[in-house]
């Protein structure tokens, strides 16, 4: 009786050993077939064109340095604004804050904004910011994008702060400082390689993003860097290109693709490597 | 008065003190700025919105026909699909990620515990628009010729199974985009629940293994019940994911507003729906009827998310 229920228990844990291999093998297998397909459809599109040349009208050739120089540029914009707002959030959280109803409710909805769908952040500043103006803009592209970004830099931010030790703040006090000078000489800067992690990611993510621009910034054919006017980014072009039934434009596609997908790696990668110099410091 | 200590009464305030209010106030701003932004959406959207809710009311939730020439929007189609999409992709994501988490917590040989482990995590990062060109190119085709055609040729005529697989054989219909959404959150879902079984106390896992236990009643007795609130927390952060899941699906669900009839019949979630008409919007109607839409979505994600939240964060009572 023993033995039965013994060989049992064996035989139910092999199958759960085994079937949890089997997920692992599915995913990863899922996981690499994406990442050939983009390496030999992406890697087959590139050549010196995509860098030097603007996006084609259907049936030419052509590149995409016009939504490269879009998305640098939208992104970038959209850091600057969310590092502003989302340094200055974290630090009411850490600092003033602290345990307040208010501060409690606005950890909350920084969590719900974090992972609210980013099609929404579009419908919101088109209604906000380009409806009224009765055009799409590079300026409405980027604040849907930063929109995106502070939640992930305001979280990162308090986190960070809060685990500095007291006595670092208590020290700078102690010297004389007022209390904004020794949040921003002691405990920001010893927080720094947090926040740089925070940053990186939250600009992988943003620079991936083709939602929130559908409707905000638009596209644009050729190169432009005024924040009024309409502006192209890789994925809103990787949209429009792979619904597109030219083999030339579906190809740049895949080549816009492989170089989103290894800019968010490599970021993720740098990210990782900052977070690493922090721990051994 | 109340009481001050009398070390600082006799200090004369600091250099640049003056400027602490100021400092105060802006990082005070930039929270309220947080609270605006997210209220902001809420209100913003409700009134772009509200001319599709007062004109067709509660049909607005049941009628199926979507008709921007006639002026006539139902959303019951997007509605239902984006449910059913969704939960179809949590039904293949959560056994899953499971499996990976338990996997790397507990059988992984332990050199490539770190590799997989950051590969994981990794891919979560992946844009969803990468997911979308693969499912549209790669997988679609396959899943039309190797999956989609030998069951609906396989089913008995007038069984349920043949309801089931009725649609034309192009691979971009409902199960396609709930799988694609599904190899889309299952590094995401994966990561996090890798993180709370790795919270299980060593001790408590170990004593398990101590009294003779095998891995699976470890993991079911001891750390699932440890992670319970959390892990079901997890799921519904994937969830969230899921319903607002905007590229990936727009390029394989086939986008039609017709009420779901099978697995194989075309759809398109809220959020395809908007991403693929706002642009071409014809009327004030169809732009009211698309943000009405999104209302919609906000309120399920925000219901979704929040129950996420509070499990998440009651994790800290243990």
């Amino acid at each position: 009786m023993a033995t039965l229920k013994h060989s049992r228990r064996m035989a139910a844990n092999a199958v759960f050993t085994t079937v949890c291999w089997i997920a692992t093998g599915v995913a990863l297998t899922a996981l690499v077939a994406i990442l050939w397909s983009l390496v030999v459809k992406g890697g087959g599109g590139l050549d010196l064109d995509v860098f030097t040349k603007v996006q084609p009208a259907a049936g030419l050739k052509g590149g995409l340095l016009n939504a490269i120089i879009g998305s640098v540029f939208m992104c970038s914009v959209a850091m600057v604004m969310a590092l502003i707002f989302g340094v200055l959030a974290g630090t009411w959280l850490a600092e003033f804050g602290r345990d307040s109803r208010f501060a409690e409710v606005v950890r909350f909805l920084n969590d719900i904004l974090l992972s609210a769908p980013s099609v929404l952040v579009g419908l919101f500043v088109w209604i906000v910011l380009v409806h009224p103006f009765h055009g799409f803009s590079a300026l409405a592209g980027s604040v849907a994008l930063a929109l995106i970004a502070v939640p992930i830099i305001t979280r990162t931010t308090e986190d960070v702060m809060k685990l500095q030790p007291p006595a670092l703040r208590e020290a700078g006090l102690a010297l004389g400082a007022p209390h904004w000078r020794t949040v921003a000489s002691i405990i920001w800067k010893s927080s720094r390689s947090g926040i740089l992690t925070a940053a990186l990611l939250a600009f992988a993510r943003i620079s991936g993003e083709t939602a929130p621009l559908l409707f905000t910034s638009l596209g644009n054919t050729s190169i432009s860097l005024d924040v009024t006017k309409p502006m192209a980014s890789l994925p809103g072009v990787i949209y429009s290109f792979a619904l597109s039934s030219d083999d030339d434009l579906v190809r740049l596609a895949w080549a816009g693709s492989l170089l989103v997908a290894i800019t968010v790696l490599g970021i993720n990668i740098a990210a990782r490597f900052a977070t690493r110099e922090q721990k051994r410091s | 008065m109340t009481t001050v200590d009398p070390l600082i009464v006799d200090r004369p305030p600091p250099k640049g003190a003056q400027f602490d209010p100021l400092f105060r106030y802006a990082c005070a701003a930039a929270a309220v700025f947080l609270l605006i932004a997210l209220g902001g959406m809420i209100v913003e959207l409700t009134i772009n919105g509200w001319a599709a809710f007062a004109k067709f009311g509660f049909g607005f939730f049941t009628n199926v026909t979507w008709d921007p020439v006639a002026e006539v929007f139902g959303a019951a189609g997007p509605i239902v699909d984006t449910i059913v999409v969704s939960v179809l992709a949590m039904v293949f994501a959560l056994p899953l990620s499971f499996g990976v988490a338990v996997f790397l917590v507990e059988y992984c040989p332990s050199v490539l515990r770190r590799p997989i482990g950051i590969a994981v995590e990794l891919l979560a990062g992946i844009p969803s628009i990468v997911y979308g060109m693969w499912g549209l190119f790669v997988f679609a085709p396959l899943f039309a010729q190797y999956i989609q055609l030998p069951l609906t040729e396989a089913a008995p005529p007038g069984s349920i199974w043949e309801t089931l697989t009725a649609g034309v054989p192009n691979g971009a219909n409902i199960l396609t985009a709930s799988i694609i959404l599904a190899i889309m959150i299952v590094p995401f879902v994966a990561a996090v629940l890798r993180e709370l079984l790795l919270s299980v106390p060593a001790t408590l896992r170990e004593s398990g293994y101590g009294m003779g236990a095998t891995s699976l009643e470890v993991v079911s007795s001891i750390s699932l019940p440890f992670v319970r609130r959390s892990a079901i927390g997890a799921a519904m952060l994937g969830l969230g994911r899921a319903l607002g899941e905007t590229m990936a699906v727009t390029f394989v669900i086939g986008n039609s507003h017709d009420f779901p009839k099978s697995l194989f019949s075309s759809g398109s979630t809220i959020a395809s729906t908007i991403a693929n008409e706002f642009n071409e919007a014809t009327g004030e109607m169809h732009s009211a009827s698309l943000i009405a839409l999104g209302v919609v979505l906000f309120m399920m994600t925000f219901a979704v998310l929040a129950f996420a939240r509070v499990l998440l964060n009651t994790q800290q009572e243990f």
